[in-house]
């Protein structure tokens, strides 16, 4: 089928395959979101550096303003997707049964978008000052 | 990694919440069993993140000998405890311990 007279290209013959049959969408969504945190590393660790020891009034302020939301959400989306996408390879590679692995998947994009969406929600509360 | 994002959520949505929230927060990082996970946390994620660069150098082509594998390997694990040490140095420079 795809020997060596076929005229596939290797990247025709792997879309669509993989555990999740998404071909290799997720391994460049997961270098993607990889490189935009290791980018965001530093920024992100200056803020939470920049929080220590202020009381809630302070926190809110900084936590708050235009380039540090913009920041936390960009760190926060790169990795909550970062994490969906490793968790659910262990999940493919590990969880043997079909059913178990599809409760495994499901409660894994539902935690994650929670994380996601509870985050985001906090950190646009901050920004709008209520 | 997966929850300790938890921990960042939990902070977040206190700071959003309001000051009784907030103070909570603050109770458990100062305490010495916050301070011991938020420190594990630390080096985990950094861990994961000079760790996760060996993946850029693979993707690359480059860093697939034997010995070439090897010292990456031990490199991130030097190079994530050296970073969290700092951070902490850091913290505890600007904060004076929280």
């Amino acid at each position: 089928m795809s020997g060596p007279s076929s005229m596939r290209t290797p990247l025709e013959r792997v879309r669509g395959l993989g555990s999740a049959h998404t071909g290799t969408s997720d391994f460049w969504r997961q270098r993607l979101t990889a490189v935009a945190m290791t980018l965001l590393i530093v920024p992100v660790l200056v803020v939470i550096l920049m929080l220590i020891g202020r009381n809630h009034a302070g926190a809110a302020q900084i936590l708050g303003s235009i380039p540090i939301a913009i920041i936390l959400l960009l760190f926060i989306v790169a990795s909550t997707w970062h994490m969906k996408i490793g968790m659910q390879i262990v999940i493919e590679d590990y969880v043997h049964s079909e059913k178990v692995k599809l409760a495994c998947v499901m409660a894994n994009n539902f935690f994650c978008v929670a994380v996601a969406l509870a985050s985001i929600y906090a950190i646009l509360k901050l920004s709008s000052g209520v | 990694m997966y929850f300790g994002t938890l921990l960042l959520a939990w902070w977040l949505i206190a700071a959003a919440s309001g000051p009784t929230a907030y103070a909570n927060v603050q109770a458990f990082t100062g305490s010495i069993i916050g301070k011991l996970i938020l420190f594990g946390y630390t080096w985990a994620l950094l861990h994961h993140l000079v760790s996760g660069m060996r993946y850029f150098v693979w993707d690359l082509g480059y860093g697939f000998k034997a010995n070439e594998r090897e010292a990456l390997t031990w490199g991130a694990l030097i190079a994530g405890i050296s970073l969290t040490v700092l951070v902490w140095i850091i913290a505890y420079a600007v904060g004076g311990g929280r």
